[in-house]
């Protein structure tokens, strides 16, 4: 486990086991019952944990098959038994690599979300803040030109929480909109 | 231990209220129009009659109730902010004459705690001010069982009037408008709801705590401050998607004091419901503790007062 970097102090390390890393894998399904569950079989019997399975099933490659993007994370030593595993048991995997991101959290923006530039403030936040917004729920009870709320799910790096919102909140500041992050830290 | 009560609201008249059953006398009891004032113990019934009169509780000067012989001064006029009088000068006089100090009034420790911490450093009697966080919950006294080296940072919820709001916003679907004039149609919020609303009364209590944690250093100034205003039914609705929910949240730490609305749990510990109020303390060696209760109210704030008088020491 030489790569885990050493805590900086008590307070700032996770209760984890440590040394896990998050990863995405690209994988090719044919369109058959089982199929799924076929291939999310050999992630947990190597050690891996799903985090999240975008199975595009509108979305057909040239070969017929089904596009399923899967997260998960695993120890780094383990991460290729799991890719070999998937290969082994037959699932065409077309892409499997490291993913920075460790930590899935939402945030809500409250504002004149619309008239503001909805998109402008989703890639300010992907490139100042350094998160991928995974997906975005819009409320506009009132229409898009009142005010309106959007929750954004983020994935950012483990243990960048504190500056990916503090960018986040810079933004907020800058196009008016009221910022409600998530409560870290503490067992709640 | 004989009680001068100065402050004659719902805490005060509380304190004078319980006193006996706590087994203390009240030898003073003052507003601002008046006094009543008896070595042998006032007749605490007759006073609180007249203020549910609409007259002075006694017909002495305000002034004298320093001049009576008590024990504890019990400080329970309104917060004030900036210089925090006329609370900090009853302090003042209390500590300089070599008496203890209970407050309930969270101006002079918010806005200057170095100051009465000097004062308290030249008198034999000492300070305390359970009431001014969370009303009935023992916070204080817990972060002092633990040592407040062993704290680390405390968080939560400490204002029950924006607590409610959102709690029935979230329930109910309602704007904060409508919610409002609920809350106040209930006597839960004031006619005047703004130090509840913006966060000010949160973040008084929470750069009480940071002082506390890191003895001194905080004013209300310091604290980074948001309140609940701008927050609309559609925030809440898409964070009960996610299966959480918003809370007016508090952070102290001895780095800082930052109060505004958060994400949290909708099922965890610090999403309490109605005027509830919940303090989590983060230990260095035992996790977090959780202390949840009535943040406010005369009898519930008056049974902290009460409890602080009952660990001071014989003058």
């Amino acid at each position: 486990m030489a790569d885990v970097p050493e805590p900086e102090s008590d307070e700032e390390e996770p209760e984890t086991d440590g040394g896990v890393r998050a990863y995405t894998v690209r994988l090719e399904l044919v369109d058959e019952p089982g199929e799924l569950l076929r291939a999310l079989e050999p992630i947990s019997a190597n050690g891996g944990n799903l985090l999240s399975i975008h199975h595009e099933r509108g979305n057909i490659t040239p070969r017929g098959h089904i596009p399923v993007e899967v997260d998960l994370e695993s120890p780094p030593e383990r991460f290729d038994g799991i890719v070999d595993a998937l290969r082994d048991a037959g699932i065409n995997v077309i892409q499997a690599g490291a993913e920075h991101y460790g930590e899935e959290l939402s945030v809500v923006l409250v504002g004149d979300l619309v008239e503001t530039d909805l998109s402008e403030t989703l890639s300010r936040v992907e490139n100042e803040a350094d998160a991928v917004v995974k997906d975005l729920s819009l409320a506009a009870p009132e229409g898009t030109n009142a005010t309106a709320s959007a929750r954004l799910r983020l994935a950012i790096d483990s243990g960048r929480a504190e500056q990916v919102f503090e960018a986040i909140r810079a933004i907020g500041t800058d196009k008016e909109l009221t910022v409600v992050e998530p409560l870290l830290g503490g067992e709640a | 231990m004989r009680l001068a009560i100065v402050g004659a609201g719902d805490v005060g008249r509380s304190v004078a209220d319980l006193a006996g059953e706590y087994g203390h006398d009240v030898v003073a009891l003052a507003d601002s129009s008046g006094a009543a004032v008896d070595a042998d113990g006032i007749d605490v019934e007759g006073a609180l009659e007249r203020k549910a009169g609409g007259e002075p509780v006694g017909t002495a000067d305000p002034a004298t109730l320093f001049e009576t012989d008590y024990d504890v001064l019990v400080e329970a006029t309104p917060t004030t902010l900036g210089d925090a009088e006329p609370g900090f000068t009853h302090v003042e006089r209390a500590l300089e004459t070599d008496h203890h100090v209970v407050l309930a009034n969270k101006g002079p420790v918010a806005e200057r705690y170095e100051e009465l911490r000097a004062l308290e450093a030249d008198s034999a009697g000492s300070i305390r001010f359970e009431a001014t966080v969370g009303g009935a919950i023992p916070v204080l006294s817990t972060i002092e069982d633990c040592t407040p080296q062993a704290v680390t940072a405390a968080r939560g919820v400490l204002n029950g009037t924006a607590n409610f709001i959102l709690t029935r916003m979230a329930a109910e679907g309602l704007d904060y408008e409508h919610v409002l004039a609920e809350a106040q149609d209930l006597g839960v919020a004031e006619a005047d709801p703004t130090f509840d609303v913006d966060g000010t009364d949160a973040a008084l209590k929470f750069v009480i705590l940071a002082n506390v944690l890191a003895d001194g250093g905080f004013s209300l100034e310091d604290a980074t401050v948001e309140g609940i205003q701008s927050i609309p039914g559609s925030a809440l609705e898409l964070a009960a998607e996610d299966g959480r929910t918003i809370r007016l949240i508090g952070e102290a730490s001895r780095d800082g004091v930052r109060v505004g609305p958060r994400l949290v749990p909708e099922n965890g510990a610090l999403a309490v419901t109605g005027t509830r109020n919940i303090v989590q303390l983060e230990t260095k060696h035992a996790g977090s503790l959780h202390n949840s209760g009535r943040g406010a109210g005369g009898p519930e704030t008056a049974t902290a007062v009460l409890s602080d008088v009952g660990r001071l020491p014989e003058l």
